[in-house]
């Protein structure tokens, strides 16, 4: 097995960055915090794609006289469309967040828990 | 890879463990945008251009704005966590060990022979020009080649603006002080 330092740099930081978002969001009760840790998550996997679509002295995918190598445009587009999307589904779990506070007067998990299990009998 | 590329890395990594240690929410959303406006730079850097200014304005703008407008509501201090953080620790070690070991495999950062760039891509950069006409090639996969990824994604904004409405909308406010009234009584 060949390792390449370089030709890996940006694949092994985008899953330190990967591995922050879900720390965030499977050790940290705020509500709030677990979407941030989320968006985290998800900006990575973004640079994930980006990444793999690079070309070595490739340009941006825009047709001009003169340039004759591209970056792979299939990643943008696909990733364009995701980061509409993230922010869509941000929004509807900021959305239910605010409906929990409501309801429950907390948005701290392990707080809601001990207030369902007390209702219990 | 350039000198640009790591420090730019390096500096997103920074302000993801600034974020983790935070415990003042206002300015861990603040961080998150710096974070993506980090990530947008790289995205120019990386020949994304498109991908860029639209992180820089709906993740960097509009989902900066939507959690602050959440945090008004919410408050904006986390309370230190009851549960043990070696047990997260660990999961998140040994998932990103068999991910890490996953890019072993990989082919080569920015290597033109990479599989990626051998199937559809070439035929996009080739025959967009003519088959489509907009010398952008992202807008031609975008609006043409890959029209119905874009109605699908219209399809989920629809659905989760529905659902917001439904949550927080004129008509489930009604509803909510109505019952609120009844539990009074």
């Amino acid at each position: 097995m060949e390792i390449n330092f370089l030709g890996h740099y940006n694949y092994w930081v985008v899953i330190f960055l990967m591995m922050t978002g879900f720390y965030v969001v499977i050790a940290r009760p705020n509500l709030v915090k677990k979407l941030i840790g989320l968006n985290i998550f998800q900006i990575s996997v973004f640079l994930l794609y980006i990444s793999m679509g690079k070309v070595d002295g490739g340009s941006a995918p825009i047709l001009a006289e003169g340039i004759k190598i591209f970056s792979n445009p299939l990643p943008h587009v696909l990733i364009l469309t995701a980061i509409v999307v993230g922010v869509a589904t941000t929004a509807l779990g900021l959305a239910l967040v605010v409906r929990i506070k409501e309801a429950y007067g907390t948005i701290e998990d392990d707080e809601i828990q001990a207030m369902e299990e007390e209702m219990e009998p | 890879m350039n000198i640009i590329d790591v420090v730019l890395l390096a500096m997103m990594v920074i302000t993801a463990l600034a974020v983790v240690r935070m415990r003042n929410l206002f300015a861990a959303v603040m961080l998150l945008g710096i974070f993506s406006l980090l990530s947008a730079s790289l995205y120019a850097l990386l020949d994304a251009v498109d991908v860029a200014f639209t992180e820089a304005a709906v993740g960097a703008g509009i989902s900066t704005v939507l959690m602050l407008g959440t945090l008004a509501l919410t408050g904006e201090r986390e309370k230190k966590p009851h549960r043990p953080a070696w047990l997260p620790l660990v999961v998140v070690v040994v998932t990103g060990a068999a991910l890490l070991y996953g890019t072993f495999d990989m082919p080569l950062y920015g290597d033109p022979n990479d599989p990626i760039h051998k199937h559809v891509a070439d035929r996009y950069i080739e025959r967009s020009g003519q088959e489509v006409g907009t010398p952008n090639i992202v807008t031609s996969v975008l609006a043409s080649y890959r029209g119905f990824d874009t109605l699908g994604e219209v399809t989920v904004i629809f659905t989760a603006g529905v659902g917001v409405l439904a949550l927080l909308g004129r008509g489930a406010l009604s509803r909510r002080r109505r019952l609120n009234k009844e539990d009074d009584r």
